[in-house]
């Protein structure tokens, strides 16, 4: 075991930097630029039950500090995405990965997740009950405990494999949904999705996105999820992911000051195909300077 | 796809309306005429993607006009500042359906990546014809480029000031090509692609996240299922677009 090496639900990571769902795509187009076995793991594209187009263009806005993104879940589906994604993903990377999964209902969530269950590559089920960017589904399970913790019930009855529930920033009262997971058998919780947001156009008076909203992420969001991470962190047992806004090894310890035990990075990833990689090779000079031996002995540091 | 720090050599206007901005740099990733850059700007969060104007071993070009934030900070950029640049983006146009005497046809800042083609389609023998739209005399931009690598455009402008009055579909008519190369705004495309019963490539502009094909913000449907302009694109076959009302 490295300084950097960190458990998630008893699998071992090399290091604690996870690219984020729908950051990343499934790994290939950053293969082109350095090896993906440097990264801990990596959580790919959300995946639903049928192929998704996703929303309208445009789906991208420019914020300070930060982007908006209204993707929409656009997907080939699961049964694609074992079939032709996951078969080219295991030229790439060569340890488990997490599978993001998306829903519409609570039997949807279930069929996915069965379905991903069976695949050896998948080693955690990352389940997203907090993307603001579809109507009927996503984010409307994360922001009520009790169908939080139904989704959590339903997807723990057919896997096997850890749990992480994905949950969102766009709710009064974080820590009831990530208990409300724990009780109903989540194995770890990741925090936090995109935040709500929206620009509008000077020159069109419409709003930019084609979608009206979109999830506000990059560093604006930093701070926002550091605080729901410390939140979090206190009142669950179950280990949690950090992420929001996360752009360097700093950034990294914070939240793992703040209690996370893995910290994902998202938008960095798509303004520098790189960041993973620097923040990876950044983190031992930042345990130095702090006196740090090992990475893991910082997790929830700032509680004192 | 390769990142890298650049330098600018110049950045100067072609026109009231568009600048050239070369970058010096290694352009070693750059491998076709259609392909694009991301520019990360100081200030702003995400990349900034442009069509390769023209290259060679010492760097690249770029022409831009000034619609946003973005590039009104590009214009106030001086010889010597230093950016950082992905590079080698996208598919680029297919220079080995071109035949013998390919039209390739340009839109306002869109005439940008036929200088690059032209001159690569000149490398390879053949004979490239060129028709360069514009709205008034004084946006007429490259010409002077072309005209350097001895292909002479046809203008058009649409109130008749310079070259041509009218559209650039105008000057197509006439020639009666085999195989185009488009590049400009989306209406545009779509006139040369009704207009012209050859078959053709054209290049796509899109609001990008990433560039590389990680974020899925700039899909596009296309008669072969949803694609990444940035990725499977931003050059498609006439035959595989989709047009949206």
């Amino acid at each position: 075991m490295g300084r950097l090496s960190v458990s998630l639900c008893g699998i071992e990571l090399t290091n604690p930097v996870i690219p984020a769902s729908g950051t990343f795509g499934y790994g290939y187009e950053f293969a082109e630029l350095f090896d993906l076995d440097r990264l801990g793991t990596f959580s790919f594209k959300g995946t639903t039950a049928l192929p998704r187009f996703g929303n309208p263009t445009p789906r991208i806005a420019e914020a300070p500090a930060g982007m908006l993104n209204a993707v929409g879940l656009q997907n080939p589906g699961v049964d694609k995405v074992i079939a032709e994604e996951l078969p080219k993903l295991k030229k790439v990377f060569h340890k488990p990965v997490i599978a993001n999964v998306s829903g519409f209902s609570i039997e949807e969530y279930a069929e996915v997740c069965a379905k991903l269950d069976k695949e050896e590559q998948v080693g955690w089920l990352e389940v997203n009950i907090s993307c603001p960017n579809v109507h009927g589904g996503g984010m409307s399970f994360g922001t009520d405990p009790r169908a939080a913790a139904e989704v959590t019930k339903a997807v723990k009855a057919v896997t096997t494999k850890p749990v992480i529930l994905k949950l969102t920033p766009n709710v009064s009262d974080i820590v009831s949904v990530a208990k409300a997971c724990e009780e109903a058998g989540a194995d770890a919780i990741s925090l936090i999705n995109t935040v709500l947001a929206m620009r509008i156009d000077l020159k069109t008076r419409r709003p930019v996105l084609a979608n009206t909203t979109g999830g506000l992420s990059g560093p604006a969001v930093f701070p926002l999820a550091l605080r729901m991470v410390w939140q979090v962190s206190q009142a669950v047992r179950v280990p949690v992911i950090g992420l929001g806004g996360v752009s360097g090894a700093e950034d990294v310890i914070e939240m793992m000051l703040a209690g996370a035990s893995a910290v994902q990075v998202g938008a960095a990833n798509l303004v520098d195909p790189l960041a993973c990689i620097r923040i990876i090779d950044a983190l031992p000079a930042v345990l130095d300077r702090m006196g740090v031996k090992n990475i893991t002995e910082i997790i929830g540091g700032a509680h004192g | 796809m390769k990142q890298g720090v650049f330098t600018v050599g110049d950045n100067a206007p072609l026109s009231p309306r568009l600048k050239r901005l070369r970058l010096l740099g290694d352009s070693s990733a750059i491998a076709r005429p259609g392909q694009f850059v991301s520019l990360a700007l100081p200030g702003f969060f995400l990349r900034r993607p442009f069509s390769v104007c023209d290259w060679d071993a010492s760097g690249f070009s770029i022409v831009y006009e000034q619609v946003g934030k973005g590039t009104d900070y590009m214009r106030s950029l001086r010889t010597g500042d230093r950016l950082d640049v992905l590079t080698g983006l996208g598919n680029g146009f297919d220079l080995s359906r071109a035949g013998n005497a390919p039209v390739l046809i340009g839109g306002g800042s869109g005439v940008s990546p036929m200088l690059g083609l032209a001159r690569r389609l000149l490398t390879e023998g053949r004979s490239p014809r060129v028709i360069l739209g514009f709205g008034t005399r004084e946006d007429v931009a490259l010409l002077e480029d072309f005209r350097l690598l001895g292909v002479c455009p046809t203008i058009t402008t649409l109130d008749g000031s310079f070259g041509l009055r009218g559209l650039v579909t105008d000057a197509l008519e006439e020639l009666q090509p085999s195989f185009f190369y488009a590049c400009g705004p989306e209406a545009m495309l779509r006139a040369v692609a009704e207009c012209s019963a050859c078959d053709g490539q054209m290049s796509f502009d899109a609001r990008m996240g990433c560039g590389f094909g990680a974020c899925m913000g700039c899909t596009r449907m296309t008669r072969s299922g949803p694609k990444r302009v940035c990725r499977d694109g931003p050059v498609f076959d006439r035959g595989e677009i989709v047009w949206e009302d």
